[in-house]
């Protein structure tokens, strides 16, 4: 995807540069040489794709725009989601946003809209710390909320707060490609201050075939007032029946759209994505839930024992030494789910955390790469 | 700093040193509840440090790498100009500091976990690669998993002697060990051969325990890694300085010798000083926390200095704390070691530590002592510390001899009180 969209010179500059950093490799062994890249500039590593900060917009209440520029093409299909970590206190956190591709200017820029939630760690980060020349680390764009091919002659789209950003990059990507047919976005915030991106959603409202209707839940000034309803479909989008909707937002909002297309016995037309926050809510104690080994295809009863001693029951033989979590040999990465070190009690639940699987209890659902 | 005092080493045992670690007439009987207790008060600090990590620790290893990087490029650049013997000396001197930080305070640390808090990938655990021969998942396997969990137990740590050196009154004596003083200097020399083929376990294989068919798969690791760092430093660097072939060859092979050298004679002083206690598998068997902290406590031995000198050892001069803790950060033991004094001095155990020379100088006294037959040398008590373990043990009437050991050489390590008392009636306070 990433390659067809690049130029055909960019191949042949991209295999040169394999091959001098291959050259480099043989001078920097054991190290890659971006761990001596990296020192004169984080943004000269080649094995990641780093990007600065060039403008943080804190101007809607609740949530911070970032615009980042990255040091290599970062291309996500709009609608798709990035890996951006950021340093917090010495530690490394990843979270999933998805970004406008800013294709105006000199090189494309990424774009995204962090909402603030009083309990994430990184959104009060960036919120309250990021600054232009900050350097963030980009992964590659994942997700299947993205627009069919080909496009559909009418689309509609439902978003709430921070849930703007893959629809709206939607949006964007379909005003730059001229899609002809008609879209129409339902968004909803609690305030017209809360508004995020307020310029880029009124350049897109200009285009004749983009309507944006605003509703707030907290108070007057937009075009519907309150949380989603039928009522408020009916008002903005009264051929909703029958047109694909693309929803993103708290989980209320999905069940309530999907609710109405079930009504018209068209659910196969919802298309959604929910942003949640990773955190560790399962009361420790309860073994309850599925230990999956993803590498092994195989899947247990939680039995509320160590993730060594559970992949051990179910047959696997998982590389590890010392069973106490001094060595590190049985470090595994946990894909999903929350664990309890039963050393101190810790809950944790970052997903693609590397943890000791000797000393980590699964806490509900969890999936470890083994 | 290494510089000066490492060609007087093998002189050294005619040296003597102020130690601070009195030897003790009769051994003291720690019982369960200080060993609890001490188990207690290690995790409290253990958690304490851990709390605490943060910006300032990703700030002090990265301070590090910067310098490890900049010594070795300044090192590579200078060789470029080995016509000129100031440049030669100063590159080789620059090569020498960033191997010796890359393998002790990084790389040994890092392949410790003790950086896996902060998430970063480049210096994760389980991916980070050091600039020796020894590829770092042998490394992790022989080191962090078995020297660290069974450290000082004989039969099972193989860094005892690393299965060429009698380092222990326990390992039984034969007329091989004569070498000891030869096989300890050619190990100083070549120390990363030595570790690269530390997993292999080639003395079991001798012994037939062990096949050279398993040696295979850890072979395959060795060519992979020991090929890429002999092309580095011993043909491209070499060739890329064109007609300084030799002098940058030479330069670079004096540089690997400086680090193996200097690794070597701070590794030797962890565990090998006198006044380091070891201890038997059946003693050992089933530990608790607190058993597994106090041997750690008397498996280790300390060297003082400068913190500069503590940065250059990796801060593997404060071996103690390493074996206490050996996944949290290691520039954080000189500010847990003044703390971890204060729980032994509680509980009156020995705390062992010394100067670099007198701890150097006792471990060559060891090399040479244990090279000679038990008979002929007064060999001092090695066990100062007897632990009270559980009453369940197992084994307390088999005379608890450690692996190659013959009964007169050993006395009873029992489990329960009369067993010592009984060793010291018959005057041999344990282990010769």
């Amino acid at each position: 995807m990433i390659v067809r969209d690049l130029p055909q010179y960019a191949r042949g500059s991209e295999i040169l540069k394999k091959m001098l950093v291959n050259a480099l490799g043989v001078l920097s062994t054991p190290h890659h040489p971006d761990r001596y890249l990296e020192l004169a500039d984080p943004l000269l590593a080649t094995s990641a794709n780093r990007a600065r900060i060039t403008d943080v917009d804190r101007t809607a209440t609740g949530s911070v725009t970032l615009t980042v520029q990255p040091a290599r093409p970062c291309r996500p299909v709009p609608g798709q989601s990035v890996p951006v970590s950021v340093r917090i206190d010495g530690v490394r956190h990843v979270r999933y946003f998805s970004p406008t591709l800013l294709t105006t200017g000199r090189a494309p820029r990424l774009r995204f809209t962090v909402g603030l939630t009083p309990d994430g760690l990184v959104s009060r980060h960036l919120h309250e710390n990021a600054a232009v020349g900050d350097v963030v680390e980009l992964g590659e764009p994942t997700g299947e909320f993205v627009l069919p091919h080909p496009r559909p002659r009418r689309l509609l789209f439902v978003a709430a707060g921070s849930g703007l950003t893959p629809v709206l990059s939607m949006l964007t990507g379909l005003a730059a490609e001229g899609y002809d047919g008609a879209a129409t976005l339902l968004y909803y915030t609690r305030t017209p201050a809360h508004v995020p991106r307020r310029a880029e959603l009124d350049a897109l409202a200009q285009q004749p075939n983009i309507g944006i209707a605003h509703a707030h839940t907290r108070s007057e000034g937009g075009l519907l007032t309150g949380r989603f309803d039928r009522a408020h479909l009916a008002s903005v989008a009264p051929w909703y029946a029958g047109t694909p909707v693309y929803v993103c937002g708290p989980a209320d909002l999905l069940d309530a759209v999907r609710a109405v297309y079930a009504d018209n016995g068209s659910d196969e037309l919802v298309h959604t994505e929910r942003f949640v926050l990773p955190t560790a809510t399962v009361p420790p104690g309860t073994a309850e839930g599925c230990t999956s080994f993803t590498s092994s295809g195989i899947v247990a009863d939680n039995t509320g024992e160590t993730l060594l001693e559970q992949a051990e029951r179910a047959g696997l033989n998982p590389e590890h030494g010392c069973r106490m979590g001094i060595c590190h040999s049985c470090t595994a990465v946990r894909l999903s789910g929350c664990t309890r070190d039963v050393r101190t009690g810790e809950l944790d639940s970052e997903p693609g955390r590397r943890i000791q699987v000797c000393v980590n209890a699964p806490v509900g659902d969890v999936a470890v790469e083994l | 700093m290494f510089g000066l005092s490492l060609p007087t080493v093998p002189f050294l045992p005619f040296l003597s040193g102020g130690r601070s670690t009195p030897a003790g007439d009769a051994p003291l009987v720690l019982d369960r509840t200080s060993i609890d207790e001490i188990g207690r008060e290690l995790d409290a600090l253990r958690e304490e440090t851990l709390a605490t990590l943060g910006e300032e620790d990703r700030e002090y290893i990265y301070r590090i790498i910067k310098a490890q990087r900049g010594f070795e490029v300044a090192g590579r650049g200078l060789l470029f100009l080995g016509f000129l013997p100031p440049a030669w000396l100063a590159g080789v001197a620059a090569l020498s500091v960033s191997k010796i930080l890359d393998n002790m305070e990084i790389g040994h640390n890092v392949m410790h976990g003790q950086y896996d808090w902060m998430r970063e990938p480049s210096l994760n655990s389980r991916v980070f690669e050091w600039d020796t021969v020894c590829p770092s998942d042998q490394w992790r396997h022989s080191h962090n998993y078995v020297h660290h969990t069974y450290t000082n137990i004989l039969g099972k740590d193989r860094d005892i002697g690393y299965g060429i050196l009698r380092m222990d009154p326990a390992q039984r004596w034969h007329p091989y060990y004569l070498g000891n003083p030869v096989y300890a200097t050619a190990l100083m020399l070549l120390f990363e051969w030595g570790v690269m083929l530390h997993d292999a376990e080639v003395e079991r294989i001798v012994a037939r325990k062990r096949s050279w068919r398993d040696v295979l798969p850890l072979a395959k690791g060795w060519w992979r890694k020991a090929r890429r760092q002999v092309v580095k430093d011993y043909l491209a660097f070499p060739l890329l300085t064109g007609p300084l072939f030799v002098p940058t060859l030479l330069g670079n092979a004096t540089a690997n010798l400086v680090r193996n050298v200097w690794a070597y004679s701070i590794i030797f002083c962890g565990h090998f000083p006198s006044g380091v206690q070891s201890f038997t598998e059946e003693e050992t068997a089933e530990e608790t926390r607190g058993e597994w902290y106090v041997r750690q406590l008397l498996g280790s031995a300390n060297i003082t200095g400068t913190p500069l000198f503590h940065i250059m050892s990796g801060n593997l001069s404060h071996q103690i704390e390493h074996h206490l803790f050996p996944d949290l950060p290691a520039h954080r033991y000189p500010e847990l070691a003044p703390r971890v004094r204060e729980v032994c001095e509680k509980h009156g155990l020995p705390y062992n530590t010394g100067g670099l020379t007198a701890q150097v100088a006792s471990v060559w006294k060891k090399i040479f002592l244990l090279a000679l037959p038990p008979g002929w040398v007064r060999q001092e008590p090695e066990v100062r510390v007897v632990l009270e373990r559980r009453e369940t043990h197992p084994a307390a009437t088999a005379g608890t001899l450690a692996l190659d050991t013959p009964a007169q050489d050993t006395a009873v390590l029992g489990t329960a009180a009369q067993d010592i008392d009984k060793g010291a009636e018959d005057g041999r306070t344990v282990r010769t």
